[in-house]
């Protein structure tokens, strides 16, 4: 019965049912295909010009010169670790200020309020905002002579702030500039994780006495606590990257002292403006082996937390 | 036992004067508010208003809010053809990429989520991971052999990279939350799969579809560093075009925030429109637990 029935079926039918039981593949087979691919060749690419004394340009002939390019970056005191340190302050600095700040924003505008839509649209600007145009922003608000932060401080007395002009005031000034621009995103993710928590164990803790600080301590926070590392995953991801601000405000080498020099404007540098391919590579297999280390420490603790 | 009693005690003792606390406590708590609304404001105002002022009132420390607003910032900007181009350049790049990544996301999602291909659904989030940097100098090589160096294709390409896992990532989400009864149901009634998703679930997604492509379209618009590596003088996005603006030119702040407002005011409209499909596609995947 089902053979006959098979036979009859006419090419359009039995083409259908073709598609139909391998509708897995089809569907997830571009997408996979085609990042596969633009990801594939290049980490092959760098893996190979990382043992390679490839400069001046990638066509040009580059001999095997085994691991001395790690060697000489990871021995280099001068440009990489100086920058492996400024990523890590910059990325963890800002992460650490933008979590306090996000709860505590997300906690103050939790329970519903008169026109709680509008400050939730007010602070989705900043960070969906293009960040080339907000690092304009600050650019001219942090100007020395013209700019509005010294203005502000002079109106309560503080003498101006060199902000980027100076080394030692440029980091800092950068990871404000960060702290501003995504506390409001870790705040509307902890907000949307807030609203989705049930009322009941804050409820019973409130009735068997517990004051706001225990409550949100011991009940709110633990709860909370897979949304702050979604929060924290997806925020680090980004900051380790960070180039569009760093780049805007101090250009190539991150300004003339490499004050604001972190591993990812150090490879642009290298390889964009001395065309030093080896040594790129090589760095930036050692970044992207950092940036996994650093997603399976946060996912490896997670998994700790649950058991 | 004794200091339940007293606690309980304190408590009642504590009540009548629950209406004056709990006012002070809204006071405080509007204040706050404010104060947080204004933190984030504050700045963008200021370059809005920048890009009214002439620039010999940018550097006039009297004149931080009380000024004459002035256009020439804008007529200047606008009246420069180049700058014109630059706009369509942005929004054309944005408008195929992100058609595209949803045209291939979308379908990928629902089977990643459909038989829990975890593995492969890693695989595009890598994609996440990765540092732009190290594909840059292979992508242009290759591209450059290739002659799509200065072209629109090169630069879709690269955006698709970024959107795709963006795409993926909440259309996973949205089809976990769908129940399957839903497929099963459509088959029982004589629908084939592809057919239920088509007909079925493909309608039930629009508002998933909305998000992945909004948010699509934001990434893409404000993306700047494969556009700065990749793109020709004639197939320039906004961003690196007005980063060039101060590179060239000696700095004409007033101009630049004009530019940098035109650049951002699509981006500012969609987020007052759209503020729900914005937060849910920043969520998605962290409220699930």
């Amino acid at each position: 019965m089902t053979t006959t029935s098979l036979n009859q079926a006419s090419g359009r039918e039995r083409f259908s049912r073709w598609v139909n039981d391998r509708r897995k593949w089809i569907f997830a087979t571009p997408a996979m295909v085609f990042t596969a691919i633009l990801i594939g060749f290049p980490i092959g690419w760098t893996l190979y010009l990382s043992v390679t004394d490839a400069k001046g340009s990638v066509r040009a002939p580059a001999d095997f010169i085994g691991i001395e390019n790690y060697l000489d970056v990871l021995t280099d005191v001068d440009r990489f670790w100086p920058a492996v340190m400024r990523t890590g302050v910059f990325t963890f600095g800002a992460l650490a200020v933008e979590l306090v700040a996000g709860m505590a924003i997300a906690l103050l505008l939790w329970r519903p309020f008169k026109a709680q839509r509008w400050v939730r649209v007010a602070i989705l600007l900043p960070f969906v905002a293009t960040p080339v145009a907000i690092a304009m922003m600050w650019r001219l608000i942090f100007d020395p002579n013209i700019g509005f932060a010294n203005r502000v401080l002079s109106w309560v007395g503080i003498p101006p702030q060199p902000w980027f002009s100076e080394p030692a005031t440029t980091l800092p000034t950068l990871m404000f500039v960060d702290i501003w621009e995504f506390t409001p995103m870790i705040a509307i993710i902890l907000l949307a994780g807030l609203t989705s928590l049930s009322d009941e164990p804050d409820e019973a803790a409130r009735i068997d006495g517990a004051g706001a600080w225990q409550r949100f301590w011991y009940i709110t926070l633990p709860l909370l606590r897979p949304v702050v590392l979604v929060a924290v995953l997806l925020r680090s991801i980004d900051a380790l990257k960070t180039f569009d601000l760093l780049y805007v405000v101090k250009g190539q080498g991150g300004g003339s002292f490499h004050e604001a020099e972190t591993l990812n404007i150090y490879v642009y540098g290298l390889s964009f403006k001395y065309n030093d391919f080896g040594t790129a590579s090589a760095v930036l297999i050692i970044f992207f082996l950092m940036i996994l280390v650093v997603m399976w420490l946060l996912t490896f603790r997670r998994k700790g937390a649950k058991l | 036992m004794s200091a339940t009693l007293q606690t309980r005690s304190t408590a009642e003792i504590g009540k009548p004067r629950r209406p004056a606390r709990a006012k002070a406590y809204s006071a405080f708590r509007g204040t706050m508010i404010v104060l947080v609304v204004l933190t984030f404001l504050v700045p963008l105002a200021w370059m809005v208003m920048a890009s009214f002022k002439t620039n010999v009132d940018i550097h006039d420390t009297t004149k931080s809010f009380i000024f004459t607003p002035i256009l020439d910032n804008y007529s200047h900007v606008l009246g420069n053809d180049a700058y014109l181009n630059f706009v369509w350049n942005s929004f054309w790049v944005a408008f195929c990429a992100t058609g595209i990544s949803l045209l291939i996301g979308v379908p990928a999602a629902y089977s990643m989520s459909r038989f829990n291909m975890q593995k492969s659904a890693l695989l595009v989030l890598l994609a996440r991971i990765i540092p732009g940097v190290s594909l840059l100098v292979p992508w242009y090589y290759v591209f450059a052999n290739l002659g799509w160096i200065g072209g629109y294709g090169v630069l879709i390409i690269s955006h698709m990279f970024i959107l795709i896992p963006i795409s993926v990532y909440i259309m996973m989400s949205f089809f976990d939350s769908m129940p399957i009864e839903l497929e099963e149901a459509s088959l029982v009634d004589g629908l084939t799969p592809i057919g239920a998703f088509l007909r079925i679930l493909l309608p039930l997604s629009v508002p998933g579809i909305a998000t992945a492509g909004i948010l699509s379209f934001i990434f893409s618009w404000n993306n700047f560093m494969f556009a700065l590596v990749l793109s020709g003088s004639n197939t320039k996005t906004l961003p690196v075009a007005v980063f060039d603006f101060v590179s060239y030119a000696s700095i004409d702040w007033g101009s630049i925030m004009a530019a940098a407002c035109i650049m951002t005011l699509p981006i500012i409209v969609v987020a007052l429109f759209a503020q729900k499909y914005i937060v849910s596609g920043l969520t998605a995947g962290a409220t699930k637990g």
